[in-house]
């Protein structure tokens, strides 16, 4: 007789509503069904009353995370129907901002990785080098998160030149970072004894479940849609897809975090070309889309994300379909988590990076009556701070 | 011209079941099929050419409801949308969840919003709305 173990749909392992019930016989799991549709918004729907300047914000919204990918795929898919092509210095500031993304959502995945674990040091590691790269999407975008930069025919903001040289900088400290933690998450003992051999898919699971993203190349298949399906700036320049083929969580993990190198090297690249376009030239005039059918697709630091858009000549889609790539990940738990431990289920379950919506931040502390600041980030930093070096003291 | 040698292959072996192949451009192929043969077409793009299924796309229209079954060709970026038109009095169309995993979600979905019926599916429970929503109402449904 098998006793159900929830995980959710309120949880503090998740920070996403979801529901898995782990059928287990003592320690093992034997079976796992899941229920969905706790976070469910109606966002296809929403978007067929929506001009094709409005979906982009609206899709912006389907993850915080990889809040690049869904407009960057939705771009592919309209511009695909109107035959559209982008000016390439809007090309490279594509490229460079989802890139961006990809070490961010990879550096928390990271922390959440240890996290599950038990190993708080590398969360609070990962997440504390992941700032720089919010800073990073603040001065190009003026947001941490949902940058709202993606509009048909190309950006809606700029990066200027002399803005390259910070750009760098910011980059080589990132690299440095990442260089600190991937050789401590790579040589841990205790993260090898959690990870390897655990939560394993092999090819046939992946091709059997469609599985895409960094979840399919850590078993050792190399699918990537930069590659396979080149957009924007990416056929431009010189990169090379990561793969493993162990198909374990400790490959996943390795995986992305050699991508984020690739990344840093990608984005280094772009900047390089941007210097070479003329300033402004960010976008193309598009005044109508024809009546057709599109998809578009792009790689979000998850996997692809695949966009079908039909359009009827006027200023909305007919039907949007959407398909983030945590809609075919997810269903591999049905492999990787089965015939494990308890214990191992969780971060089998993680290993796959399911899309959190984390779009929290540091809050300025207004006084409500008079309306003046009293706190601002800075002061709210060096507050904690205090209270840190308080308990060391102790 | 690897690209052409498939397409080939799909008129050779499915003739009277293959309505019309369309290239919107050379990465970009929709094949209108006849939806009895969705099975048989989706076995040979997945088993015999190793293409990958992305996802299907499900809509109502004049026409009734259309599916779009969208399959990439990893080695060069092509997506293959298979084309079905489903009459609005007969809504049901074959399963491909025995072919691979990767269907069962999206069909559960699809009949879940649509109403679409997919013959020989395991399990076609709610994905979304259970508990939330009438049984026999569907949400994307235009009942004319």
């Amino acid at each position: 007789m098998s006793k159900i173990i929830p995980i959710g749909p309120y949880h503090p392992l998740q920070e996403e509503p979801e529901l898995f019930k782990l059928y287990c016989e003592g320690e093992i799991v034997k079976d796992v069904k899941w229920e969905t549709g706790y976070n469910h918004r109606g966002i296809e729907k929403l978007s067929e009353s929506k001009t094709f300047d409005q979906v982009f914000f609206l899709v912006e919204r389907v993850c915080g995370i990889c809040s690049t990918s869904h407009p960057f795929a939705f771009a592919n898919c309209i511009e695909e129907i109107g035959e559209i092509e982008v000016p390439n210095r809007a090309k490279y500031i594509r490229t460079i901002i989802a890139e961006l993304e990809r070490i961010h959502s990879h550096l928390l995945w990271v922390g959440l990785a240890g996290h599950f674990l038990g190993y708080n040091t590398v969360f609070m590691w990962a997440w504390k080098y992941r700032e720089p790269v919010l800073d990073l999407f603040e001065k190009i975008s003026g947001n941490r998160n949902s940058y709202a930069m993606f509009k048909i025919g190309g950006v809606r903001r700029d990066i200027e030149n002399d803005k390259i040289p910070e750009i760098k900088k910011i980059l080589d400290l990132v690299k440095k970072k990442t260089d600190l933690l991937t050789g401590a998450v790579m040589d841990d003992p205790v993260i090898h004894a959690r990870t390897k051999g655990v939560g394993i898919l092999t090819k046939e699971d992946i091709i059997d479940f469609a599985a895409v993203g960094p979840t399919a190349r850590a078993s050792g298949i190399a699918i990537d849609v930069r590659k396979d399906d080149p957009y924007a700036a990416y056929p431009l320049i010189n990169w090379k897809v990561i793969t493993a083929e162990e198909g374990d969580v400790f490959a996943k993990a390795k995986v992305r975090l050699l991508e984020m190198y690739e990344s840093v090297s990608i984005i280094e690249q772009c900047l390089d070309g941007l210097k070479k376009e003329p300033e402004g030239q960010t976008e193309i005039v598009v005044k109508n889309i024809p009546e057709g059918i599109g998809t578009g697709h792009a790689e979000a630091p998850r996997g692809e994300v695949f966009h079908f858009a039909k359009t009827n000549g006027s200023n909305y889609p007919v039907r949007h379909k959407i398909r983030a790539p945590s809609y075919v990940n997810i269903a591999t738990f049905k492999k990787s988590c089965i015939g494990q431990t308890i214990s191992d289920a969780t971060i089998s379950l993680a290993a796959v990076d399911p899309c959190y919506c984390c779009t929290e931040r540091l809050a300025s502390v207004y006084d409500f009556g008079s309306g003046h600041k009293i706190l601002g980030g800075e002061e709210l930093i060096r507050i904690s701070q205090k209270q840190t070096d308080k308990l060391l003291k102790l | 011209m690897e690209k052409d040698f498939q397409i080939d292959e799909l008129k050779k072996h499915f003739k009277d079941k293959v309505i019309l192949i369309e290239k919107k451009n050379n990465r970009r192929i929709f094949v209108h099929i006849s939806p009895d043969a969705v099975v048989k077409i989706s076995d040979f793009l997945f088993s015999n050419l190793h293409y990958r299924f992305i996802i299907a796309s499900a809509l109502q229209s004049n026409l009734g409801f259309e599916i779009y079954y969208h399959f990439s060709n990893d080695k060069n970026g092509e997506i293959v949308n298979l084309h079905v038109i489903l009459p609005a009095k007969k809504t049901a169309i074959e399963s491909l969840t025995g072919l691979f995993e990767a269907a069962n979600w999206i069909e559960r979905e699809m009949h879940e919003i649509l109403g679409i019926d997919f013959l020989n599916h395991p399990n076609l429970e709610k994905l979304i709305s259970e508990g939330n929503w009438a049984e026999g109402v569907y949400p994307y449904r235009i009942e004319k």
